[in-house]
């Protein structure tokens, strides 16, 4: 602390967390042994439909080593893993919720759904005894494509005969169609928004304790969000209290959203953990992983957006069909409701605009947030059919763009939220500028003349983070509180540590909230210590999805802080002898207003833990502080993406030659940690648009089940990235200005991606490339313009 | 079980284990070295790669008993005991090469193996180097100039 202390927020300080990862010493789920460990391993479905006649474990209870052998018969009376989000349909009738069981109850309904757990003395035992479990399944057919399971006649739930799990809508649907009758002219476009599988680096990964002693238990898990695990674990499924059952996410080794959810896996873990009297380890194999993580995406959706003759948008008509899988994970009927049809405004004042939602049920892996989860979806939807509109009514497209971009804030959508701020202009122009368009034309001159075909794209899109006003939330279906609490723990030397309902899984927060609360407090960064990710230690929490850590969790700690402070100014009053309006705080000194008479934090820290001299009659000793910040709106970060791609048309290669991105995300705590979160979105962005794609087959196999099928982007994928962060508009409504910025890599991407491919291919007479566009779909679409 | 002698980060062992055993299994369940991790089942992420004979290897790609008498170094082998840090954990730090690290460690080895088998290495030729181990987190980017930076520092032959 000095009087000139430079602020540590707008600074690219190094990362806390980086000593322990870069030599190897963090502490990641797996890498737990608990004496006395046992190892649990799943036999799963290897039928995407099948009926369970029975279950023979017997010769597998035998096998060296094995402890115990669970189906969902031991597990009767537990309840299904639920949903926290209840979605209407049109008609005013609850989504369908049929059970979605520990373990495989009567029925299988995708490949990689759990039928039995094996306990043994070791992961190779247990996994060579789950190969003697005999499984007598009769196959049933199986609902694998989404835009047919309504009419496919086979039924995976008797809740839902038509696989239907809700039809919703959100918008005007006479005024739609009244703006569509007057149209000058309708841009329509059909699309696959492709299934992805997440693919975190580290699996996912399990290791329940039970304690006779306390009668409690303790489980470690790799979890984007250990509270509300324990909440759904323990007041849903296993009828546990809550103080009964602590969750400690260690270092956990990404999530993009498939840490979030409750899984079976961890439950039956923690259930089975009691039976025998020993902890529980689980590490998924990587193969498990794509079998039977959450899932993201899979929309097939028909847009139409109706323009007068002026190129205004007059409406937007919006219909999808969205992929839940099997059962209903945590939050996936808001994925494609929710978050997706509310984001359809994006930066432009199109005045009407409905979406109607048909969510099916198919047997395949359950589908849930992923990174963006829903605004992806929706940013490509727009900015896609944008472009195909400038391309008919050959208008430039920024042109179009500009013509219909929000001007005045705050500004309410048609589509339920109100952006309080924004300038998409200054980001546009911005963009434009980095990505230096003006040179465009001899850039595809000289691909031309290499026999390239160059083509340029861009995506101007929109995203709701902070998620989530509580109220709001609570209307719009959560069955949860979407607030987050925060914890400062001031110690006597004027130490401090901030137990935070956020977690860090890459995120930074360690650095990032300390640098906050060091120049809230205006104490050294080092004198801050974040905890995060245990249940044990952090008061509560709603954990870290939907980029809403900084701009909720931030705004909670900066609530304590303040509290903090306050109490602060009492303390120093008393022993400055002054008014307790008199006392002034900044630079990490409490002053007395006009004077040069002061006390620094840490000295009143001491005054609070050693209270000789206090005012113990009207304040308690002591400088300890919890805060909860439930959030007046979402934060609206926004920005524009150009990608310049060539492509060689006969092989149909396509490589990005340069991507830039400008994004306004309000106040930047630690440039360089938003710049990486930026990257590293983009990078799931373009393996999105290019490289990523799950596919079963029609008898439901996970054809792209391994990392040599399914194509993560490598290093060598990648162009270098030109990433710009504006100064901005902050946000109006929390205390730090901040948006959140962990997913517009990945939501604004894909479209920038293939709007530059088909910029490129358009003068062969390509209108369209689905995603992911491989060389082979690209060829296909050359091949089929030519013909 | 033949007993199967070999050197981990400098010092002699003798390992008493199954035939089977691949050598991530022994270093991270026998010797509790658990910087090394393993991300997938395929060989395909590079999360446990090791260096053998100062060759970056996947670590859950070979047998222990492949690697009886060879110097195996971890990313635990790297890291000075005063706390500081090899020059090219150092880059990674400074670059923020990382996000979650769990692919951090094997990216490093891969990386030491890169810079000191290829001198003044290019971008490029970082990227296509790199190409064996995965990151989900970061792009890349990142890492390709803590590379660039710890080449720089290991050619001085001190830090970066």
């Amino acid at each position: 602390m000095s009087a000139a202390q430079v602020p540590y927020v707008g600074r690219s300080v190094e990362r806390k967390e980086d000593y322990r990862f870069v030599t190897g010493s963090g502490t990641y789920t797996d890498d737990i042994v608990l004496p006395r460990q046992t190892y649990g391993y799943f036999l799963r479905s290897p039928h995407a439909h099948a009926a369970l006649r029975s279950i023979d474990t017997r010769a597998a209870s035998s096998a060296p080593g094995v402890l115990a052998i669970y189906t969902a018969r031991d597990l009767a009376g537990i309840g299904g893993l639920p949903c926290g989000w209840l979605i209407h349909s049109i008609d005013g009738s609850p989504m369908k919720e049929p059970k979605h069981p520990v373990l495989a109850e009567g029925k299988v309904r995708y490949v990689g759904d759990p039928v039995a757990l094996v306990v043994a003395e070791s992961a190779r035992e247990a996994k060579a005894a789950a190969a003697l479990i005999e499984v007598d399944y009769e196959v049933l057919p199986a609902v694998i494509d989404s835009a047919s399971a309504a009419s496919s006649g086979t039924a995976l739930h008797e809740e839902a005969p038509d696989n239907v799990c809700f039809t919703w809508a959100l918008g005007d649907q006479a005024a739609v169609d009244a703006a569509f009758a007057k149209a000058a002219h309708v841009t329509r476009f059909s699309f696959a928004n492709n299934r992805l599988i997440p693919n975190a680096i580290e699996p996912r990964a399990a290791n329940a304790q039970y304690s006779p002693a306390s009668d409690s238990y303790t489980l470690y898990l790799t979890s984007q969000n250990p509270h509300v695990e324990r909440l759904l674990m323990g007041a849903f499924v296993l009828g546990l209290p809550e103080h009964k059952l602590r969750v400690i996410a260690p270092d956990v080794g990404g999530g993009f959203g498939s840490k979030i959810y409750l899984y079976a896996e961890e439950t039956a873990l923690v259930w089975a953990s009691r039976r025998i009297g020993r902890p529980i380890k689980w590490t998924a194999e990587r193969s498990e992983s794509f079998l039977s993580d959450a899932h993201g995406r899979d929309h097939v959706t028909t847009a139409e957006l109706a323009l007068d003759g002026e190129g205004k948008f007059l409406a937007l008509r919006v219909d999808t069909i969205a992929n839940m899988g099997a059962y209903l994970s945590t939050f996936a009927s808001c994925i494609p409701t929710i978050l997706h049809a509310t984001l359809l405004a994006g930066q432009y004042a199109t005045p009407h605009i409905h979406c109607r939602v048909r969510a099916v049920f198919t047997n395949t892996a359950p589908v849930d947030a992923y990174r963006g989860a829903g605004r992806p979806e929706a940013t490509y939807l727009l900015e896609r059919i944008v472009e195909l509109a400038a391309r008919e009514l050959k208008v430039g497209r920024i042109e179009l763009r500009r013509r219909n971009f929000i001007r005045t804030f705050p500004y309410a959508t048609p589509v339920g939220l109100t952006y309080d701020t924004g300038d998409y202009e200054a980001t546009l122009d911005r963009a434009l500028e980095l990505a230096d368009v003006r040179g465009f034309p001899a850039r595809r001159e000289r691909s031309e003349q290499q026999g390239l075909k160059r083509g340029i794209g861009y995506a101007c899109y929109i995203e709701a983070c902070g998620i989530a006003p509580s109220a709001i939330a609570g209307r719009l279906g959560a069955r949860a509180g979407m607030f987050e609490a925060a914890e400062l723990r001031v110690h006597p030397t004027g130490k401090v540590t901030v137990f935070t309902g956020s977690h860090s899984h890459g995120q930074g927060h360690e650095t990032t909230f300390a640098q906050v609360v060091a120049d809230r407090l205006g104490i050294a960064l080092e004198d801050v210590e974040i905890e995060h990710g245990d249940t044990g230690k952090v008061l509560f929490g709603m954990g870290t999805y939907g980029s809403r850590s900084l701009a909720v969790g931030g705004s909670a700690i900066i609530k304590a802080a303040d509290k903090i402070i306050a109490k602060g100014r009492k303390i120093a009053a008393h022993l400055l002898e002054a008014g307790e309006e008199d006392i002034q705080f900044s630079q990490g000194a409490f002053r007395v207003a006009g004077t040069d008479r002061a006390k620094t934090f840490a000295e009143i820290a001491l005054a609070a833990y050693v209270p000789h001299h206090y005012p113990l009659e009207t304040l308690e000793p002591g400088l300890n502080e919890n805060a909860f910040y439930d959030p007046p709106n979402f934060t609206f970060p926004a920005g524009t993406y150009v990608c310049e791609v060539e492509v060689d048309p006969r092989t149909g290669v396509a490589r990005i030659d340069r991507f830039t991105a400008c994004d306004d995300f309000g106040t930047v705590v630690n440039p360089m940690i938003v710049e990486g979160q930026v990257q590293g979105g983009l990078a799931q962005g373009i393996g999105q648009a290019l490289l990523e794609g799950c596919h079963y087959n029609e008898d439901g196999q996970l054809l792209t089940g391994s990392l040599v099928d399914y194509a993560l982007p490598r290093a060598d994928d990648l162009p270098d990235f030109v990433i710009e962060t504006v100064r901005g508009t902050p946000c109006t409504h929390n205390p730090l200005g901040a948006k959140g910025c962990g997913e517009a890599g990945a939501i604004g991407s894909p479209p920038a991606v293939l709007n530059a491919i088909v910029d490129a291919l358009a003068p062969l007479g390509v209108r369209d490339v689905q995603m992911p566009a491989t060389p082979y779909r690209i060829w296909q679409a050359i091949q089929a313009a030519r013909s | 079980m033949s007993p199967i002698s070999l050197s981990v980060n400098g010092k002699a062992v003798t390992a008493a284990a199954e035939p089977d055993t691949l050598l991530v299994t022994y270093l991270r369940e026998h010797l509790r070295l658990t910087g090394t991790h393993v991300g997938c089942d395929t060989a395909s992420c590079g999360a446990c790669t090791v260096l053998v004979g100062g060759l970056a290897v996947k670590s859950c790609n070979v047998l222990l008993a492949q690697v009886a008498g060879e110097e195996i170094t971890t990313i635990e082998g790297i890291t000075p005991a005063d706390g500081s840090l090899h020059p090219m954990q150092a880059a990674f730090k400074a670059c923020h090469g990382l996000q979650c690290g769990f692919c951090t460690p094997g990216m490093i080895m891969s990386a030491i193996d890169l810079v000191t088998h290829h001198e003044h290495a290019t971008r490029e030729q970082i990227r296509a180097g790199l190409e064996g181990n995965l990151c989900r987190c970061t792009g890349y980017q990142n890492i390709v100039a803590a590379v660039m930076r710890a080449a720089q520092a290991m050619e001085r032959g001190g830090r970066p």
